[in-house]
């Protein structure tokens, strides 16, 4: 047995030793302990040092809310988790964990010299500290900032383990399974009602765990426990343990997190380490309970201070004495209950030292009859010992008189500054809170949740409250899912009931200028800088958390926001209720980013969309690029080619004779019916009505403020059929778009509207060649001039396979576009390809079909339009129907900026030197102005440009269309760059090479 | 996670199912042309910026696809109620009166 450790107390497993690592060396517990559990047993108070001040720190709590100890957790490789709570981290066989914020040892560490740097480092020091001097910034306190922030270290390997994700259904989620969740249970555990019960600790009971010595219905607590667990388990709820709320959403959608593998020495196959669960109940009950809170006075956070009710649940669920000679510091009768069993297991408790003038006398008896001494009206002004506590100085208070100081040895005090109900997830429903001045506390009012809250974070007391509360509270949601409720009536011996005052800081009688009165203790935060912070002019509770950064951490101020307030009301002069609370929001407790990311990482973390030639393209060796969701072909490099010499090669050979090119992300929709034509007229800027079956035409989309959103060639296969294609990344966006208009303003049409992108295979052929090569293989037209002239489309048979040809070029080549039911994709395309090695077919990807369409200024919308272009702007005016009544974007067209001159117009340029542009550089009229410049437009497009001979841009610029012929300039960080506006047609402006 | 009744399905589904689509009861004017350009500023542009029940679309993207209507509260982030696009503006009292 370890020397802390108490023979026949607790309930932990004393035939199943354990062995594991803090900071290298080996310590013994046993199955049951946490880290905190097992290194208290071994005598370890110091578990770490503290963020800003490097002061050392001890465990200060038994659960969750634990701001110090907070360590690193091993498992081997990839498995290294930083601020795990030593607190709630159970031990297993092998477990490795390690100290935080040190160098180069927790014992000795030179950080600490920010302890005696405390000045520096007071409220809203980051806004003192580093404002000046301006070139200290880059060089000196950026790089400081960035190296100290941060808790822990992170973990730098890929994380081997898998989190799972699930959805919950039920009628009644409790949350806590303490007293009061397992009697709301019960009550509401009727036939037919699903009831799920969830714990964050390692097992269910909550302060039962802590106090064996009740007596439940004539039952010791833990027996009755026991049958009462099996016996919800019988009733068929389900009861989950190591499973946090961690938030509370909409409409009772509550976030847990339920941890399965890190209390485990092996890992079970198969099984996610943790799995976040989305729970929709139809009645929530929160029955988290309440948190102990601490009193704040010079010393408070030295090693062997800590929390009364924590020193207890050690004591009596874990078996440990936390000391042997420890004082007992309190406003609360609750800490004095904690002094008689730690006292009876063996400790001698060197005082009971309470705030209060006066408590309940059977509590001061039972302390003289066990020889405690007892001293009341008594103040704390200090403590003393260096990794550990060693002594508290304590001193009688009248009045606002504060007396001589008395100093007491010992190895521990066992605080209490009384109890906070846990109000965090009650807080996410946007529940309202009452402020209650008896007990000094917030407690939960009303929320818009179908919710209710029972127990000690109500702020009842003792465990026949809670049970008979949480009774009560499960029948009232069972009667609200109308069934009936059972709500049995409990009778508790041994109960600890009792009350307690609040406190802000502690007096003392030292200058409490200099006092070190941790409120926040993970964020250093000290009473006197609370007081700072409203001197300097916070007023709001919010402001003060922000400038001092108290309840920030990472525990949210469970222990400090309520301290924090009595603190900032005092100094402020005002009521708490009138300062305010700030808010808590989920997570509850720190979750790891594995649980939230579930199934989503690697491969799942986005899908992506691969056409039916996708796998040919990998196969011949395509370098990909990602288009919205779509993986497409970016170059098809041959071996000692970089990109450039790649896409000059492509280009080449689909302007010289034929190059091959998978079209099929292209957005297709179907638009059919009587009144498809007009509703093609009221969608496109384009007039339809007149244009025949068989034939194709360019549309401009644009929304009702005249913008461009889209384009696309648009098929009439047949009088009330249209193949409408839209740009890859916009398919989705219009086909929203069309069915708003559709369903809302013109549902009067006869219209119906189907996505068909991933209907089609679409295969692009282009160049010189392409007729002839497509010739052989279609069935039932001719592909000339007079038979298929540009710009037309019909449905036929190519390669035996269904069709839709399409004449159409994005090139200015000879251009066909085939579609083929999807799966066939692939057949034709290697049928194309085979017969095109006689043409010396050439593959290319997006890249080339970039370059080959810039050079005949086609735009692509989303890169030469930003979502302000007109089709003006754009030189596109012959696109829109002057004659139509109406259509999207009409009206928009004729708004006053719209139709003002000086808008910004597409334009092509040469550089005059010969060079590429960047695409997105800035343009100006005047090289020689004044910075900042006039900006007047920027490079959309920049390639460079086999067939032009040098490179081309595409470029927005104001008033282009008039400045035809001009230099303009384009200022770069090394030089600036001269180019004359030009067409935007590089390449054939006669359109001759469409002609087959 | 909201739920939210769909009118045409007749289900109540996660908010996961629904895209929001902009404030409603904003009438496309019949003849845009004729509109002079602060009505048509007007309609393109002007919105409400309600604290309380707002007239909202969504569509149920990931379902029937069918837009409609709602009344949101967006202090609360309830839905008061939904209906079909088309049928008229719910009355905001009796809502507000019905739901507790």
């Amino acid at each position: 047995m370890s020397e802390y450790r108490v023979s026949g107390r607790g309930r932990i497993d004393t035939a199943q030793p354990v062995s594991f690592t803090f900071d290298g060396a080996t310590y013994r517990g046993f199955k049951g302990d946490t880290v905190a559990s097992a290194l208290l047993a071994n005598g370890v108070h110091l578990m770490g040092r503290s963020f800003k001040y490097h002061r050392p720190r001890g465990a200060v709590a038994a659960g969750s809310e634990e701001p110090n100890a907070l360590i690193g957790t091993r498992r081997g490789a990839g498995r290294f988790e930083p601020n795990t709570r030593a607190t709630v981290q159970e031990i297993w066989n092998g477990l490795e964990t390690s100290s935080q914020n040190k160098y180069p040892s927790l014992k000795f560490d030179v950080g600490a010299v920010n302890d005696a740097a405390y000045m520096l480092f007071s409220a809203g020091f980051y806004y003192k500290t580093f404002m000046w001097p301006k070139s200290f910034w880059d060089k000196v306190y950026e790089p400081f900032i960035r190296a100290a922030a941060g808790l822990g270290v992170s973990p730098t390997e890929e994380d081997p383990d898998t989190y799972a994700s699930r959805n919950l259904h039920c009628d009644v989620l409790i949350v806590g399974a303490g007293p009061s969740g397992l009697a709301a249970a019960r009550a509401a555990a009727a036939k037919g009602v699903s009831v799920v019960l969830v714990d964050e600790n390692a097992e269910a009971g909550g302060t039962l765990l802590s106090e064996p010595q009740a007596r439940i219905d004539g039952k010791p607590a833990w027996d009755w426990l026991a049958s009462e667990l099996a016996a919800l388990r019988e009733m068929g709820v389900r009861i989950m343990t190591r499973t946090t709320a961690i938030g509370y959403y909409h409409q009772n959608m509550i976030g847990l997190c339920e941890k399965l593998t890190d209390h485990l020495a092996e890992l079970p196959a198969d099984t996610p380490r943790e799995r976040l669960w989305r729970v929709r109940a139809r009645q929530v009950v929160l029955a988290q309970g309440a948190l102990e809170k601490p009193l704040v006075f010079h010393g408070n956070d030295r090693p062997g201070v800590m929390l009364a009710g924590s020193a207890q649940t050690y004591l009596n669920r874990y078996g440990v004495l936390v000391g042997k000679r420890p004082v007992v510091l309190t406003c609360h009768d609750s800490a004095w209950y904690a002094a008689f069993d730690l006292h009876r297991a063996g400790a001698k408790v060197q005082a009971i030292v309470d705030t209060r003038g006066s408590v309940r006398e059977e509590l001061v008896s039972e302390a003289k009859s066990l020889g405690i001494p007892v001293k009341l009206s008594h103040t704390a002004s200090a403590t003393s010992g260096r990794l550990r506590v060693s002594s508290i100085r304590v001193n009688p208070v009248s009045g606002n008189t504060v007396g001589a100081g008395e100093k007491i040895a010992c190895d521990a005090v066992l605080m209490s500054g009384g109890w906070t109900p846990s109000l965090h997830l009650f807080s996410h429903t946007k529940g309202k809170l009452a402020w209650d001045d008896d007990r000094t506390t917030f407690l939960p009012d009303v929320t818009p949740e179908d919710c209710v809250i029972a127990g000690a974070s109500r702020g009842l007391w003792g465990i026949e409250a809670a049970l008979t509360d949480g009774a009560e509270k499960g029948r009232a949601v069972a009667d609200a899912l109308g069934v009936a409720g059972n709500a049995v009536a409990y009778a508790v011996e041994d109960d600890r009931t009792g009350t307690g005052v609040s406190h802000k800081e502690l007096p003392t009688d030292r200058s409490p200028g200099k006092a070190k009165a941790f409120v926040d203790y993970q964020n250093d935060v000290t009473a006197k800088d609370l007081r700072l912070a409203v001197r300097e002019g916070m007023r709001s509770i919010e402001h003060v958390k922000r400038y001092t950064t108290n309840g920030m951490a990472t525990d949210q101020g469970k222990m400090s926001n309520i301290n924090g307030l009595n603190i900032a009301s005092d100094a402020l002069g005002k009521k708490q209720p009138q300062v305010g609370l700030t808010t808590f929001r989920p997570p509850y407790t720190p979750t790891s980013f594995g649980a939230f990311a579930g199934y989503h990482r690697g491969a799942h973390f986005e899908l992506t969309r691969k056409t039916q030639i996708d796998a040919w393209a990998e196969e011949n060796g395509a370098v990909f690029e990602p288009v919205g969701q779509w993986r497409r072909a970016w170059y098809f490099p041959k071996p000692g080619e970089d990109m450039d010499a790649a896409v000059r090669r492509e280009c080449k050979a689909t302007r010289s004779s034929v190059g091959i090119f998978d079209a099929s992300t292209l957005g297709k929709i179907e638009v059919v019916g009587p009144d498809a034509v007009e509703f093609m007229n009221r969608m496109y800027t384009n007039p339809w009505t007149k244009l025949a079956p068989g034939r194709c035409r360019y549309g401009l989309l644009l929304g009702d403020d005249g913008y461009i959103r889209d384009d696309g060639v648009i098929g009439r296969m047949t009088e009330d059929r249209f193949h409408v294609t839209t740009t890859t990344g916009g398919a989705a966006r219009v086909l929203n778009m069309m069915e708003d208009y559709l369903q809302t303003e013109w549902p009067d049409l006869n219209v119906w509207l189907t996505s068909t992108t991933e209907q089609w295979s679409t295969i692009a052929l282009n160049g010189p060649n392409a007729a002839k090569l497509l010739q052989p293989f279609v069935e039932g037209v001719t592909l000339t001039e007079e038979a298929f002239p540009h710009m037309s489309c019909v449905e036929c048979t190519v390669a035996g396979m269904p069709a839709r040809l399409f004449r159409v070029s994005f090139t200015g080549e000879i251009g066909f576009e085939v579609n083929v039911p999807a799966p066939m994709g692939r057949k034709l395309w290697e049928t194309l390809w085979e017969a095109g090695q006689q043409y010396d077919i050439t593959v290319y990807g997006t890249e080339t079909m970039h370059v080959l369409r810039a050079e005949k200024g086609y735009i692509i919308v989303g890169q030469d339009t930003d979502g302000t272009v007109t089709p003006y702007d754009c030189g596109m005016g012959w696109a829109v129907g002057k004659k139509k009544p109406d259509f999207v974007g009409m009206r928009g067209l004729a708004r006053p900026d719209l139709v003002a001159e000086g808008r910004k117009q597409f334009v092509g340029l040469l550089t005059e030197d010969g060079s590429k542009l960047e695409e997105g550089a800035q343009i100006v009229f005047d090289p020689k102005q004044q910075i900042p410049m006039t900006m007047v437009g920027h490079v959309t497009s920049s390639y460079e440009s086999e067939e032009v001979g040098q490179p081309i841009a595409l470029a927005l610029v104001q008033g282009g269309q008039n400045r035809m012929g001009d230099t303009v300039y384009i200022p770069m960080p090394d030089r600036t760059i001269a180019a004359k506006i030009t067409s935007t047609i590089f390449v054939d402006p006669e359109n001759a090479r469409l002609k087959i | 996670m909201l739920l939210i009744h769909c009118p045409y399905c007749e289900e109540t589904l996660p908010e996961a199912e629904f895209a929001h689509a902009g404030q409603a009861h904003i009438i496309r004017p019949e003849n845009p042309s004729a509109q002079t350009d602060e009505e048509w500023e007007s309609f393109l542009f002007i919105r409400s910026n309600v604290k309380g029940p707002h007239y909202e679309r969504w569509r149920h993207l990931h379902g029937c696809g069918r837009f409609f209507n709602a009344v949101r509260d967006t202090v609360s982030d309830r839905f008061l109620t939904t209906y079909k696009a088309g049928a008229p503006r719910p009355d905001l009292e009796t809502l507000t009166g019905e739901v507790k």
